[in-house]
């Protein structure tokens, strides 16, 4: 839960930061219909790569990008464990 | 080998000349149109004939009428200048003071505020008119490029529709069974270079609408069958974040405008098993050098010595390229050199040579590639700077899986402010916000770090880490 917390703070701070409308963030939400651009994305991985300590996206050159709210919040929470 | 165009061929007479001209469009947005459509029509009220030998500037919002007046105007106008829809407009003013520039297309409305008494406005209509005006012998125009400068405002490149087009394989026979797409705007070299693929060999032409999310853009280029398509790698990695990524089937896949690292040339292979992904190293200065198609990061250092039509030497770390697709010069009060004596451009990025294969290792002066932008660390540091509390600044790239660099600043304050977190968290906040409101998004750093001190060479200067 602590992961899916954090990935939603950050997208609300985010969002609020760069004046962007942030779409409701439920788990089949594309990443794409967000509201996010690929700059905010990269601000929120970056802030997550801080808080968490993990990087998921830079660690695994073979994983697949995650194209909904739900799959990024999974490919954390697999980075997690 | 086909022939390159000549010096007296323009963009309009030479898809004139493609026979076959009969099922290639121009799809930007909701609004589609044939090539001969375009060719039938003019953007510019069909008074072209004001235009002969003017220097013009288009800043349109919209793509179609950019394409729509590059079109008309390619042998017709002195000089093209392309303004990035994304460039602020604080810099048309001197734009136009250095390209000389005595026309201004524009579908935008607050573009007068910024403007100097300009020969012509010429704002695109939304009706095309009928074109009628007669053409006359295509003179040679030069078309200009804007690059974003160290400080302040761009830097004016300049280029000819034969050096633009140099690395584009030309048939007099239309290819419309290609259809083209990119991510970059046209407005920009990336995205120039498709263009012209798509226009000079008759080839469709598929591009995203003025703020069409990228979603309806994917859905829209899987409807009109793309079979080629480009993108920075970070254009990419957000593409590949979307369903809508699933939909398109292209047959040759694109990077360019950043370093591709193995990473993303993995998910695009597992994304387009079917496809030929190819990263191409280009730079609006150093034009198309070449091409690496064999899916692994960096190039084989054989492609130094044996790229047909491009001379590259490595000195001095980086990579200089001397060939018929290079930018000739700049522009404009603050032009430097862009060919050395010998004629060979100094791309500045650095070059590690391991195994047999170069890896890009960053670049000589610093610039940071945020998403396929460049920013200069030293824009950033004077805006950070201009806050009264802060002493100095160092502004660095963070590395970033999304768009390859972030811009990250360590900030020294000058005794002002207090140490408690609170006021160094409002401190933060306004140096972003200052930020914000000075400079372009990709250039407002992404975290800011109060530092006790920065390491200053004996020079006086900011010790850098470039690499």
């Amino acid at each position: 839960m602590e992961v899916r917390s954090e990935i939603t703070d950050q997208f609300k701070l985010v969002a609020q930061e760069q004046d962007r409308r942030l779409a409701p963030l439920t788990d089949n939400l594309p990443l794409m219909d967000s509201g996010l651009d690929s700059l905010c994305f990269a601000i929120v991985v970056s802030r997550l790569e801080s808080s968490l300590g993990l990087d998921p996206f830079s660690s695994d050159e073979d994983a697949h990008f995650p194209a909904t709210f739900g799959e990024l919040v999974r490919f954390y929470e697999n980075a997690a464990n | 080998m086909k022939m390159p165009p000549t010096n007296s061929l323009s963009l309009f007479t030479a898809l004139s000349d493609l026979s076959g001209l009969s099922s290639g469009f121009v799809s930007v947005g909701d609004e589609t149109v044939a090539w001969r459509e375009l060719l039938a029509g003019s953007v510019l009220d069909s008074r072209g004939e004001e235009l002969v030998g003017r220097s013009v500037v288009i800043a349109t919002k919209n793509q179609l009428t950019a394409i729509w007046a590059m079109m008309e105007l390619d042998g017709l106008a002195s000089r093209i200048v392309l303004y990035p829809p994304d460039m602020p407009l604080e810099h048309l003013s001197y734009v136009i003071e250095a390209a000389e520039a005595d026309v201004l297309v524009s579908d935008r409305m607050k573009v007068g505020e910024f403007v100097p008494p300009v020969r012509y406005f010429t704002p695109c209509c939304q009706k095309i008119a009928a074109l009628r005006y007669d053409r006359g012998v295509p003179i040679q125009t030069e078309w200009i490029l804007l690059t974003s400068g160290t400080t302040g405002p761009p830097k004016l490149v300049v280029y000819t529709l034969a050096s633009l087009s140099g690395a584009i394989s030309q048939g007099s026979v239309s290819n419309d069974r290609i259809v083209w797409s990119t991510f970059y705007d046209i407005r920009r070299y990336g995205g120039l270079q498709i263009l012209l693929r798509a226009a000079l060999t008759g080839a469709s032409l598929v591009l995203a609408g003025d703020g069409e999310p990228a979603t309806s853009f994917l859905t829209r280029a899987a409807a009109h069958g793309i079979t080629h398509i480009s993108g920075t790698p970070s254009h990419w990695r957000q593409a590949l974040m979307s369903p809508s990524a699933r939909l398109i089937a292209p047959e040759y896949v694109r990077l360019s405008g950043e370093i591709a690292d193995q990473g993303i040339l993995n998910h695009l292979r597992s994304a387009y098993p079917q496809a030929r992904i190819a990263h191409a190293f280009a730079s609006t200065e150093a034009g198309v050098a070449f091409e690496v198609n064999d899916g692994l990061a960096g190039f084989p250092a054989s492609v130094v010595e044996g790229t047909a039509g491009v001379e590259m030497k490595v000195e001095g770390g980086s990579l200089r390229i001397r060939s018929g697709r290079t930018a000739s010069r700049y522009l404009g009060r603050q032009a430097t050199i862009l060919r050395d004596a010998e004629g060979f451009v100094d791309t500045l990025d650095l070059l590690e040579l391991r195994n047999g294969r170069y890896h890009f290792a960053g670049r000589r002066d610093g610039i940071i590639n945020v998403g396929g932008f460049k920013v200069h660390p030293e824009e950033v540091e004077s805006v950070i700077n201009r806050h009264p509390e802060v002493q100095m600044s160092l502004v660095r790239a963070k590395k970033n899986p999304i768009t390859g660099s972030l811009v990250v600043a360590d900030v020294v304050l000058n005794g002002v402010t207090s140490s408690a977190s609170d006021s160094i968290g409002r401190l933060q906040k306004e140096i972003m916000l200052l930020c914000r409101e000075e400079l372009s998004s990709h250039k407002v750093p992404a975290l800011i770090n109060v530092v006790g001190n920065l390491a200053v060479a004996e020079s006086g200067k900011l010790v850098r880490s470039h690499a």
